[in-house]
């Protein structure tokens, strides 16, 4: 494996760590307005209070990582995508702040709440947007953006921005069915289950979509010998999203959760078979975008070194606030 | 003359106005980080309840900033690919490893942490509380070592290869990339302005409540922890800001003289103007006040040494001498009253009347929010004065900008100020509200249902962030 090759599977885990962790965060964030304005909100916030912040990093080290690593990519896709980036940091910011603010000020609270539920839905919805005009292929002539303005916005994308709020959801529900007790868990178990249907709806639909969208993507789902390595991806898919209706119905904890990320896990793998090798499609592959060796050596050092710490601090600081909110000790 | 308002008008200024944003939290959350990291140590050592209330004033104070640094943060590491993607694409292979190893080694670390330095006291115990806190403030300093590294880069590219893509490549050794020549002195004077700026906020709020209470043995320990700041860092700070000054001369000298304003060149020893007003038409300094030679003994330790001007500089290699010459006086204005302020404090001191010279704690409020000022004045000059180049000498910012069309990046610009304004004015607001609650004993952590003279202030996120009490009210009351 080359080291060009090592750096597109630490990109792809950064935003695989990003979405699963800010997903269930933004998540709740989205599912919010459901939820009792009273202890039910608070305990729902206090959930992820603590850690809110350490799994936003892993956006900026997805952008980050993408900038030091392919600079040609983060060139080319934040242009093409300008106002669904634009709008997915305002989102962030509202969302963000929300935090603290509606702590602050109960006679505003509502308003913050507000804000929270439009961020995260915002965010998630621009997020799934960019995934969706990647897919579907930027323009590039010239080392630049090439496209025209709205080229974004077409009804694929929105329906990948709708399966990535689904899959949001998805995540949130779970996390709170795990976090919260009493009538708060009754509800979020609910919440998951229609979050888990809507989510499974919309990744079909997705999926059938590539399959037209572009000659190559279905060539590679539904030809042979492709067809044998990629056809794993959708039976195993199937298997988890059995799972995952019968440990959310059944009396189960941190199951549910636990099997939400396995599902996102194949769908990112899914996603690999999609684009593999290409970084943003149909033109520039992971090595037209990559940077030279030096940069990859010298930021390979840094990340085997400071990720096992990292991994292992984010660990004890999940530890740290496990087990029920509103639980003997959390108070 | 519409051309002044293309794209790239417009992109310059949606970044000066976000990183001018940002940087007012950093400059604030490093220096209160540290600080956090001071009070509980002493609280640590001494066991004296007062340090433990003192921590717990300014924990609910960082707490918002900190989420306002945050938040504005990220929308910088955005910002690079958004509207710069040229200068992305270019640099990319040289900076921006070392903006990963920021995330690395300085956010998630700060991240990771922050949250039990919020909300674990009870939870880990006052070590590993501590640990956390220290872990929280390292983490802003790295941060900013990296970040600065990256700026300072742009200031004094070296170490690196031109690549035949028009790249920007990494030369044989990262660590000439990394301390490029103007990055100690760039590093040192930021992190101590960072420093500052807490220690004037931290000194204002202490002034307001002895101006009320000159018994508050609180804020008696602020005014008086803050002044000690002001009176030992600022000299310091001088003097790195001159150091810094030279070094600027070697590298950027152009700089230099649209700060001094030294359109013309002087054979024999150039002067210091202290003010006027530039006029870059005419190529001179309306109205100025000189202080002949000075400017020589100060750039060249002699007062007849010559000094170029920006006459031996090709116009479209100028950068706006107006913007660069009165951001820098304000900077440096700044920088003697704060001195001023620390000298006044240490001759109260020495009499014995720190905490009875009504007018030391009057200037002392006034100065209150001087730092950020410094801090920003400071950064125009650094940046204003690198124009036309954003890779000085190498690459200009015209040919560094994103294939967007106006409309564009107008929207999106209007969409940040509309935003920043006010999300970031409310929040300031909440910190202000929290400094105007006197500091007292007992002081709670970041937590709900607080009794002090405000009843919304100290309210925060559920019963865990609290560090150092048990839980207190029943929960779900102050929604009504
Ligand atoms: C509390 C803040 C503060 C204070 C009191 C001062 N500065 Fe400063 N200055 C900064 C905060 C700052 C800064 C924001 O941190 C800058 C911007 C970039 C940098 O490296 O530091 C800066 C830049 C900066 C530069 C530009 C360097 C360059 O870009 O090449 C010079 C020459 C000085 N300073 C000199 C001074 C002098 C002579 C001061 C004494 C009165 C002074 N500064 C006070
Ligand atoms: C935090 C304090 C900072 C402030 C207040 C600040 C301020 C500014 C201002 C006022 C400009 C506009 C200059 C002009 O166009 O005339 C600018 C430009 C710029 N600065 Fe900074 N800057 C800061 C830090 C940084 C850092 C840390 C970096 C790099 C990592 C950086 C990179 C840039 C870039 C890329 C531009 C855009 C190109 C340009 O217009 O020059 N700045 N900044
Ligand atoms: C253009 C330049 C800059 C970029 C791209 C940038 C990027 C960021 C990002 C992404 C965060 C959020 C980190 C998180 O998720 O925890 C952040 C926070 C922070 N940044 Fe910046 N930053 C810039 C300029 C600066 C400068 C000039 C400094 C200091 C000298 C600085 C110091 C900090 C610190 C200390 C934090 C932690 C949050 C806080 O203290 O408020 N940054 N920055």
């Amino acid at each position: 494996m080359d080291l060009t090759t090592i750096w597109a599977f630490i990109i792809a885990f950064a935003i695989f760590a990003y979405v699963v962790m800010d997903g269930f965060d933004l998540g709740i964030g989205i599912l919010f307005p459901s939820f009792d304005p009273g202890r039910e909100r608070d305990r729902a916030m206090n959930s992820i209070a603590p850690v809110w912040d350490g799994n936003e990093t892993w956006l900026v080290l997805g952008g980050g990582g993408l900038f030091a690593a392919f600079p040609l990519a983060y060139a080319v896709i934040l242009p093409a995508t300008y106002p669904l980036i634009i709008a997915m940091l305002l989102g962030l910011v509202f969302r963000g702040v929300a935090f603290e603010y509606r702590w602050r000020d109960p006679a505003h609270r509502r308003f913050w709440d507000a804000a929270f539920t439009g961020g995260s839905f915002v965010a998630a919805m621009a997020q799934g947007m960019t995934l969706g005009a990647l897919l579907q292929g930027i323009e590039v002539v010239d080392r630049a953006y090439a496209g025209s303005w709205f080229d974004w916005l077409t009804p694929y994308t929105l329906l990948c921005g709708v399966g990535v709020v689904a899959g949001y959801a998805l995540l949130g529900s779970t996390w709170l069915v795990w976090k919260l007790d009493g009538e708060g868990q009754a509800h979020a178990r609910r919440l998951a289950v229609r979050s888990a249907a809507a989510t499974l709806v919309l990744m079909g639909a997705v999926s059938l979509y590539n399959v037209f969208l572009n000659a190559e993507y279905a060539e590679r789902w539904l030809t042979a010998p492709e067809i044998y390595f990629a056809a794993p991806v959708p039976i195993l898919t199937a298997v988890i999203a059995i799972s995952l209706v019968r440990a959310t119905t059944r009396e189960r904890n941190s199951k549910p959760f636990w099997l939400s990320i396995a599902l996102f896990f194949f769908g990112m793998a899914g996603l690999g078979v999609t684009m593999w090798p290409y970084v943003v499609p149909p033109g520039l592959t992971i090595w037209d975008a990559a940077a030279p060796e030096r940069s990859q050596v010298f930021m390979l050092v840094g990340v085997a070194i400071t990720m096992p710490l990292i991994l292992a601090y984010t660990a004890w600081a999940y530890w740290v606030f496990r087990g029920k909110v509103g639980d003997e000790g959390y108070h | 003359m519409f051309e002044a308002f293309d794209a790239l008008f417009l992109a310059r200024l949606q970044f000066a106005f976000t990183v001018s944003f940002h940087f007012f939290f950093p400059a604030f959350s490093i220096g209160l980080a540290s600080y956090l990291a001071v009070l509980e140590g002493l609280w640590l050592k001494t066991g004296k309840p007062l340090y433990l209330d003192l921590f717990k004033y300014w924990l609910k104070i960082f707490a918002i900033a900190f989420a306002m640094g945050v938040v504005s943060g990220i929308v910088m590491s955005y910002q690079f690919g958004t509207n710069w993607s040229v200068f992305s694409d270019v640099a990319g292979p040289v900076i921006g490893p070392l903006m990963a190893y920021e995330v690395l080694t300085a956010f998630f670390l700060e991240a990771g942490f922050l949250g039990v330095m919020l909300f674990g006291m009870n939870r880990v115990g006052k070590k590993l509380h501590y640990a956390a806190t220290c872990m929280v403030a390292i983490g802003t300093f790295v941060s900013a070592f990296w970040i600065l590294s990256v700026n300072s880069w742009m200031h004094t590219p070296t170490g690196f290869e031109m690549g035949a893509n028009g790249q920007f490549l990494p030369g044989p050794s990262w660590w000439d990339i990394v301390f490029n020549p103007s990055f100690p002195y760039r590093l040192v004077h930021t992190v101590m302005a960072a420093y500052l700026t807490t220690a004037f906020v931290v000194g204002g709020v202490g002034a307001w409540h002895l101006l009320k209470d000159r018994a508050n043995l609180h804020a008696r320990k602020m005014f008086s922890m803050a002044m000690w700041m002001a009176a030992i860092v600022t000299p310091l700070q001088i003097l790195a800001g001159d150091l810094h000054g030279l070094n600027t001369l070697e590298h950027q000298p152009q700089k230099v003289m649209a700060m001094e304003g030294h359109y013309q060149s002087y054979p024999d020893g150039a002067p210091l103007i202290l003010f006027g007003i530039p006029d870059s038409e005419a190529k001179t300094v309306r109205y100025a006040i000189e202080i002949p030679k000075a400017s020589s003994l100060i750039l060249k330790h002699d007062p007849n040494a010559p000094l170029a001007g920006l006459d031996t500089i090709p116009d479209d290699e100028e950068p706006p001498v107006g913007m660069v010459f009165w951001s820098f006086r304000v900077m440096v204005g700044i920088g003697f009253a704060m001195l001023g302020v620390g000298m006044w404090s240490l001759l109260a001191r020495v009499r014995g009347q720190l905490y009875d010279w009504r007018w030391l704690h009057r200037a002392a409020l006034a100065m209150a929010p001087s730092g950020f000022i410094a801090v920003l004045a400071g950064w125009i000059t650094t940046e204003v004065g690198r124009q036309p180049y954003v890779v000085y000498g190498l690459l200009r910012t015209a040919d560094a900008a994103s294939p967007l069309d106006a409309p564009a990046v107008a929207a999106s610009l209007l969409a940040f100020i509309l935003v920043y304004f006010t999300v970031f004015g409310i929040g300031v607001w909440y910190i202000l509200r929290l400094m105007s609650h006197t500091p007292h004993m007992g002081e709670r952590g970041v937590k709900r249902g607080d009794t002090g003279p405000i009843r919304t202030a100290g309210i925060t996120p559920g019963p865990t962030q609290n560090p150092g009490h048990e839980k207190t009210l029943p929960e779900g009351e102050e929604d009504a």
